[in-house]
């Protein structure tokens, strides 16, 4: 695998070996020592043109605990917010020997660019890009999910056949919404659109994916297996996507009534950060039907084996 | 000072006698032109060559009146690192555009006499091309108030063509008095159709596509709406309207209803429209930006047969260049542009002529003799008939190439058409009856820049009787 | 190709460094055999099950996959690792029996004792191979040995064994030579 840019071409056995690979990862976390040696003397870069924190830690852990060296390289402050472009970012990174660079980037596309452009040589990781795909993302969310399911010894080489995935909240912006569509479909999962018609993606029409703007039926019609609420932002509230926070919460968010509606078994899922009371509510958040804690464990495991796969064989040309 | 060397062309067909669509250049007979003080001077088969002439092999090529190219972007002044007026004429003369109309979006704006005159006398003495130019409609391209359309039509430039273009006027009130201001001085508006409001920050034709590469959407609402106002205040107010790159088939739709009913509009199609989709996207390449964006392949489907049914009426190639900066970046920060007139021809003769939707005939009208009515070009021939003015361009319309680098002769190299095989070449073009391309070769400044005097100074003893453009 | 081993060969083989490792050890206490997947992890299995019967106490057999710790992962193809189940209560103060197929170069126990390394501190290592075929790159010798097998460097030596190639045998082949399966 020479980059991780989308799970939109992931295929099912790259996927599952991304995940399979996850496991052996979140095992070493279970030793006395939870390094390994693996990526010892590769440098990873975190190229992040978004603030974020949360990500960009569990990618510093997930590159140190391989024994990579980790460079953080985030956008305030750097030579990048003044105009340094793109390519002449991409150029040093190159020169100063980058093995592997994590990029996150406002502006979709940018991660295929820098990618398929020929200005460096390493290997790409999308960490998220506008609102196009944050794969690694929906990997864990898929990690997680089948642990759940299976149990940590029994994931192994297990896909997600037939279960039901309902992803609630602003999915038209969401590009963990997109990267979760995609791989779940190739997983064998069935996913389910619910949000106001103003927060719907434009082309979810043509996807394979059942939209639904009331996530009462949902719960009641999908039955699912897990409930995935994605935050909202406020911003959206100003541009006249929806009037407020409260016609919000009352139609689209987790509360304890739609909680006790849920199947037994269902997971209550969020990418994080949570807006509680919004979204969702504190006691679904702390229910131990709620996997946010794991997903950031799981994050981990996840990323260590994609900056594995990505960067430990011989570097082929081939994508 | 010295004449032009007169030209004698042998064996050419001629695109007026090939009237029929999908036919062989062959059912029409060979002529030959005798090219002298700028005039086609005598017309027949079997010439003598005279002394000093300079003999031009057609056979095989296909003679059209010089190409006009109503929507260029020369860039200059202001924005000389991507194009001046000297290098975009060598490239017009390279795609075989003899007449361009040059976009007011430079910087300064193009909004009053000085810089409209300023522009079209670097066209003149560059000599390539005769650059006319466009005004803007708003000062500063504000959209706010009305430019100086008077002062600009009475200049030297004698300016007819005003357009916002790069921005749309969407403010309906501007618009209808634009349209009403412009009829005192014989003025077209060429509106660029695009409700700024639906499309804030948009970066691609709006669709399942967009959402799925997560790249903000521009709807094919925010062209159609504007559109169906503009037409509707045209025919309120009786004036003429032209809109620019039309994109969209329900744009064609608006345009037929609005024809059907008498009104004065006409519409120009871009190359790049009648070719390209939106699935080029995919890869993020910021070559295929443009504005209006590329649509899904239903839409240049309709833009084709619009062409046929006449709906549309001229081709124009929105020629934008930008410098490799501009594109070499993620999809958001880059440009939105390509260059078009040294590939304008190539793929006009596939899709149209080759795609059974035109003759050459009817592409002479498409690129030459429409867009001069259009904007009301004086000096151009009407036909390439003795004592017409010897704008012209000989293409080959065989073979197949590979359009590389090598094909641009601008300053940018912004092109989507890069390592593509297209059809036919642009094979030699004459201004004012002197060569600014010689079998395939941009003839050297110095020789045109000296041709182009010469030629002036001829035609300003001959008296302008014979008026190319009427409306 | 050529057979060296034929099944009868590799049982009364792992029986006897079965009863070599309970000798050394005195017994089977805090015995940890531990096999190299795939096919040392096998081993270990039918090993720890053979000291298991003489013993009559039940010693189980774990793997440990080395992948991680490879020195040669830059020069192929990316390696999907194998689970990897150690005991519970780690391995400190144990006696680790490494156990593997065939020791060749030697970087694969390396890589062993460096991942044994980041799981614990035994208090001795001692590694039981099946075949030794020499050419060893690294100081490292194997304290159990089934069988030596002095072999060209080209050549192939392949053990199959019927848990996972429905066969028990050794054979080899010359560089290049097709297998028969």
């Amino acid at each position: 695998m020479r980059h991780l840019l989308d799970t939109r071409t992931l295929a099912r056995e790259d996927a599952l070996r991304i995940l399979d690979t996850a496991e052996d990862m979140a095992a070493t976390q279970q030793r006395e020592v939870r390094k390994l040696p693996t990526l010892r003397g590769k440098t990873v870069v975190n190229l992040f043109y978004e603030d974020s924190t949360r990500t960009r830690i569990s990618f510093e852990a997930a590159a140190k605990r391989l024994s990579a060296d980790v460079i953080n390289f985030s956008a305030k402050g750097s030579s990048v917010s003044k105009g340094e472009s793109l390519k002449d970012t991409a150029q040093t990174l190159q020169a100063i020997g980058a093995d592997g660079v994590v990029i996150r980037h406002p502006a979709s596309g940018a991660p295929e660019r820098l990618a398929r452009s020929g200005w460096i040589e390493a290997g790409v990781l999308n960490a998220g890009d506008g609102t196009h795909e944050h794969p690694t993302q929906a990997l864990l969310d898929a990690f997680t999910m089948r642990r759940r399911l299976f149990g940590e010894a029994a994931s192994r080489g297990r896909d997600l056949d037939g279960m039901s995935v309902v992803i609630v909240g602003d999915l038209a912006h969401s590009r963990v919404a997109r990267s979760n569509l995609w791989l779940l479909n190739t997983l064998g999962a069935n996913v389910t659109f619910v949000a106001p018609e103003t927060l719907q993606p434009y082309g979810a029409r043509d996807w394979p994916v059942t939209v639904r703007h009331s996530l009462d039926e949902a719960i009641r019609e999908d039955q699912p297996d897990v409930i995935m609420m994605l935050r909202i932002q406020s911003e959206r509230m100003h541009a006249a996507f929806f009037p407020n926070e409260r016609e919000y919460a009352r139609n689209w968010g987790l509360d304890d009534a739609r909680l006790a509606q849920l199947p037994e078994r269902a997971l209550v899922m969020h990418p994080g950060p949570m807006n509680r009371g919004l979204e969702i509510s504190s006691a679904a958040a702390d229910s131990d039907r709620s996997t946010v804690l794991e997903q950031v464990a799981n994050g981990v495991s996840v990323r260590m084996a994609a900056l594995y796969l990505l960067l430990s064989g011989e570097r082929t040309e081939h994508a | 000072m010295t004449q032009n060397p007169g030209l004698l062309i042998r064996g050419a067909r001629l695109a007026a006698d090939l009237t029929e669509r999908d036919a062989d250049i062959s059912v029409a007979d060979a002529v030959d032109l005798r090219i002298a003080d700028g005039r086609i001077v005598e017309r027949g088969t079997g010439l003598q060559a005279r002394e000093g002439e300079r003999v031009i092999d057609a056979a095989g090529l296909v003679a059209f009146t010089g190409f006009v190219d109503l929507h260029t972007h020369l860039r200059e002044p202001g924005f000389e690192q991507s194009e001046t007026v000297l290098t975009g004429t060598r490239a017009a003369a390279a795609g075989g555009f003899t007449s361009v109309f040059a976009m007011a979006n430079t910087l300064p704006v193009a909004d009053t006499a000085g810089v409209v005159e300023q522009v079209q006398a670097l066209g003149d003495a560059a000599g390539y091309a005769t650059v006319r130019p466009i005004g803007a409609v708003t000062e500063d391209l504000a959209g706010e108030r009305l430019s100086e359309i008077g002062a600009m039509a009475q200049s030297r430039a004698a300016v007819r063509v005003f357009s916002d273009d790069g921005k749309c006027v969407h403010d309906s009130l501007l618009m209808r008095r634009a349209l009403e201001y412009v009829k005192t001085f014989d003025g077209v508006i060429a509106q660029h159709a695009q409700d700024p409001r639906l499309t804030e920050a948009a970066q691609m034709n709006e669709g399942a596509l967009s959402s799925e590469l997560g790249l903000k959407g521009w709807p094919a609402v925010a062209e159609e709406s504007i559109i169906a106002r503009d037409v509707l205040l045209a025919e309120h107010i009786g004036s003429r309207l032209h809109i620019c790159h039309l994109s969209t088939a329900g744009s064609v739709e608006v345009v037929r209803w609005a024809k059907a009913r008498g009104v004065q509009v006409t519409a120009e199609v871009t190359p790049h429209h009648l070719l390209l989709t939106e699935d080029l996207v995919r890869s993020f390449d910021p070559r295929y930006k443009v504005n209006p964006p590329l649509r899904r392949d239903t839409d240049v489907q309709a833009l084709r047969q619009a062409v046929a049914d006449g709906v549309i009426d001229i081709v124009a190639t929105d020629h934008a260049p930008h410098p490799t900066e501009a594109k070499e970046c993620e999809w958001d920060a880059a440009a939105f542009g390509m260059v078009g007139l040294e590939s304008a021809f190539p793929i006009a003769l596939q899709t149209l002529v080759q795609g059974g939707y035109a003759s050459f005939a009817e592409l002479e009208g498409l690129l030459s003799q429409t867009p001069a009515q259009i904007g009301g070009l004086l000096g151009h021939p009407s036909s390439l008939s003795v004592n017409q003015p010897a704008d012209l361009v000989l293409v080959d319309p065989s073979g197949i190439s590979v359009f590389d680098a090598q094909r641009l002769q601008g300053r940018s190299i912004n092109s989507p058409y890069l390592g593509m095989e297209l059809p036919g070449l642009v094979h030699t073009t004459v201004r004012r009856g002197y060569l600014t391309l010689d079998a395939g070769a941009v003839v050297d400044v110095e020789i045109v820049a000296a041709a182009a005097q010469a030629a002036n100074a001829v035609q300003g003893a001959v008296s302008a009787s014979v008026r190319g453009g009427t409306r | 190709m050529r057979t060296l081993l034929q099944a009868s060969e590799i049982s009364r083989a792992l029986i006897r460094i079965s009863h070599e490792i309970i000798e050394a050890n005195k017994g089977s206490g805090g015995l940890v055999i531990v096999g190299i997947p795939t096919r040392g992890a096998i081993l270990a299995r039918r090993i720890a099950e053979n000291i298991s019967r003489i013993e009559g106490t039940e010693v189980p057999a774990f793997t440990l996959d080395v992948t991680m710790y490879r020195d040669d992962l830059a020069k192929h193809p990316t390696r999907v690792p194998q689970p990897t189940v150690m005991p519970p209560d780690g391995i400190d103060g144990a006696t680790v029996v490494l156990v593997d197929d065939v020791l060749f170069s030697g970087r694969t126990v390396r890589a062993a004792l460096d991942a044994l390394n980041d799981h614990g501190r035994p208090r001795a290592v001692r590694l039981a191979a099946l075949i030794d075929r020499g050419h060893r790159e690294l100081p490292i010798r194997a304290d159990y040995i089934g069988k030596n097998l002095p072999s060209a460097k080209n050549e192939r030596i392949s053990v199959r064994l019927v848990e996972q190639d429905d066969v028990d045998e050794v054979t080899i082949s010359a560089e290049g030579e097709r297998e028969e399966r």
